[in-house]
């Protein structure tokens, strides 16, 4: 039952009265408890809270009070501070974590209404394109490949917000986007994701990996359920000086728009060697679907894009260097008992930090280190300059550009990780958006030969997600995407 | 992309883990060596990158910070700060000995 609704579809059955609050949260409890083992994307599942938030929107619904997620089950990201309920960034440091006060975006989810089922399973504080990186297990795809039931990643870091919403465990979810982390575990798992622009969700209350980078965003199964959730977690927030000043446009009417009249920009950067053909086919595709809708498409260049993973590569674990040396085992998280305070700062990192964390921390420690700074830092931030520059002049001819999310669809758990570098290759066409700071939205547009998902990244201007959901929308209107996971809840269960 | 690797001798992995605060075993250093020297020798294609006259960009947001009014918004949580503590003694976090 839970996957024939969408957030605006359930939305209405709500204020119908067709289903209440009640029922429709214990249907995603029934669905989490069932599809869990197979596909563990939670951390943590609050059903008692869950319940309790539903009745109190039950009460509000009835009152005619509603705000505007009243009653509808989501799932939170294990990054988000939520009162009273551990949140560990998946990593062993923050095991015992519970957090005395609510970040900003799921207190705006919240003040709206929305029932939290629980806290979401990623890579260890962020790190990572596959979930494969959590300490407390890996996220499996629900999506297969049609002739096998090789346990696929979802993608991440977000890998169980975008796994719980495309299985049908939550109508959608939060999630955060450093390079790549809400848009490529989109693609994966076949559903929307969008990185909004920098400073239009508070990271108030977000476990920080690197500062300049990290903004938060939502999955839902439609562009228009984007649209809606994105709505209530953005908005200003004193409490993050990044946060903008701004309005919060509507986001739900501009999937109505059209893009009749939009100049699409084709970056030929992205047309990467060894790309699979489908991808180069599909991204042809979305071209058409778009100039058949009134588009005019436009070849630009962004001349820097070879040279965003390295920049990310250094700029991203230098912010975490400096970040993550608040785990000190003195204030919070796991401390391991040592003799003198030295001891205890390295053994306490040591044992609560996995490989990959402990590999950006060093990294990053180099790059700031004495005589190292200039050759690696400062020369990240000046190419990090030419990259937002190269999107600057695109902007000035172009409305939108539209690219492959990924260079492949989901690979198996195990494979990239002979190689940090290989595995970091994922986020090549996610991590220049990240670095220029422009919202970024990915739209499931076809299959592989696999059967797998495939999507397309739609990016924009700073603060103009509105085209983005014009975009998005004819995207998935002419796609007709329709195709479901293998591990799923059944249609009537 | 360059595959070339920059040499990290055991000596600076050692270093960076200590100013890291993170304590290494020693069958760590060697895979640490090969794998942080092959990240770094990765991301030196930047040299290819030519930089002269550009300003570094350290934040992308372009609006300039905000101040507030220096007044006391919050307080009084002394136990909602200490709630996480791994060690505590009345309202202070303890750690060991610093000083002998």
């Amino acid at each position: 039952m839970t996957l024939e609704f969408t957030l605006a579809s359930a939305r209405a059955a709500l204020r119908r009265r067709t289903i209440s609050a009640r029922e429709l949260t214990q249907a995603h409890l029934d669905a989490v408890a069932a599809l869990e083992p197979h596909i563990h994307a939670f951390i943590t599942v609050t059903p008692d809270m869950a319940l309790a938030q539903a009745d109190a929107a039950d009460a509000a619904l009835a009152r005619g009070k509603a705000g505007p997620l009243a009653g509808l089950p989501v799932a939170i990201k294990d990054v988000f501070c939520t009162k009273g309920v551990k949140t560990t960034a998946a990593s062993r440091i923050l095991e015992p974590f519970v957090p005395p006060y609510e970040s900003t975006v799921t207190a705006n989810m919240l003040r709206d209404g929305a029932v939290f089922l629980g806290k979401l399973n990623l890579d260890e504080f962020a790190m990572g394109s596959a979930t494969t990186n959590s300490a407390f297990g890996a996220t499996i795809n629900p999506w297969q490949r049609a002739d096998s039931n090789t346990p696929l990643v979802p993608g991440g870091s977000s890998g169980g917000s975008a796994a719980a919403v495309a299985s049908g465990m939550a109508l959608a979810a939060t999630g955060t986007d450093t390079g790549g982390s809400i848009r490529q575990p989109a693609s994966y798992c076949g559903i929307v994701g969008i990185k909004p622009t920098y400073g239009r969700c508070s990271r108030y209350g977000v476990v920080a990996f690197a500062s300049s980078l990290d903004q938060p965003g939502p999955f839902a199964r439609t562009v228009e359920d984007a649209a809606i959730l994105l709505g209530s977690m953005a908005g200003h927030d004193p409490k993050d000086s990044t946060s903008a000043n701004r309005a919060v446009p509507d986001f739900a009417a501009a999937t109505q728009r059209g893009v009749k009249g939009l100049k699409i920009g084709v970056p030929r950067e992205y047309r990467v060697d060894g790309m699979p053909p489908e991808i180069e086919a599909l991204w042809r595709q979305g071209l058409d679907w778009l100039r058949a809708e009134g588009a005019e498409i436009v070849d630009v260049s962004l001349p820097h894009t070879k040279y965003g993973l390295a920049t990310y590569y250094i700029v991203a674990p230098a912010e975490a260097s400096s970040n993550l040396a608040r785990y000190d085992g003195v204030r919070y998280g796991l401390r391991v008992p040592a003799n003198d305070l030295k001891d205890l700062y390295e053994e306490t990192r040591a044992a609560g930090f996995g490989a990959e964390v402990r590999r950006r921390i060093l990294i990053g420690t180099y790059v700031l280190s004495a005589g190292y700074y200039d050759a690696f830092y400062l020369k990240a931030q000046k190419v990090r300059a030419l990259i937002l520059k190269d999107f600057t002049d695109a902007f000035g001819q172009v409305d939108a550009l539209l690219t492959p999310t990924t260079p492949s669809a989901a690979f198996a758990i195990g494979e990239n990780e002979d190689d940090p570098v290989k595995m970091y290759l994922n986020d090549i066409f996610t991590v220049p958006a990240s670095i220029a700071g422009i919202p970024g939205m990915s739209v499931p547009a076809g299959l592989d030969a696999q059967g797998l998902p495939l999507g397309l990244q739609v990016l924009g201007r700073h603060f103009d997600e509105e085209t983005i959901f014009a975009v998005g929308a004819a995207l998935e209107r002419a796609a007709g995407f329709t195709a479901r996971p293998r591990i799923r809840m059944g249609e009537g269960a | 992309m360059s595959s070339s690797s920059v040499p990290l001798d055991p000596d600076t992995v050692r270093r960076i883990a200590r100013l890291a605060r993170i304590r290494l075993a020693e069958k760590d250093v060697a895979q640490l060596q090969g794998e942080l020297g092959a990240i770094l020798g990765w991301i030196e294609q930047l040299n290819e990158v030519d930089v002269s006259g550009v300003d570094p960009l350290a934040n992308i947001g372009a609006a300039a910070m905000t101040m507030r009014e220096d007044v006391v918004t919050d307080g009084n949580q002394t136990d909602a700060v200490l709630a996480n503590a791994p060690a505590r003694s009345g309202p202070f976090f303890t750690v060991p000995k610093v000083v002998e």
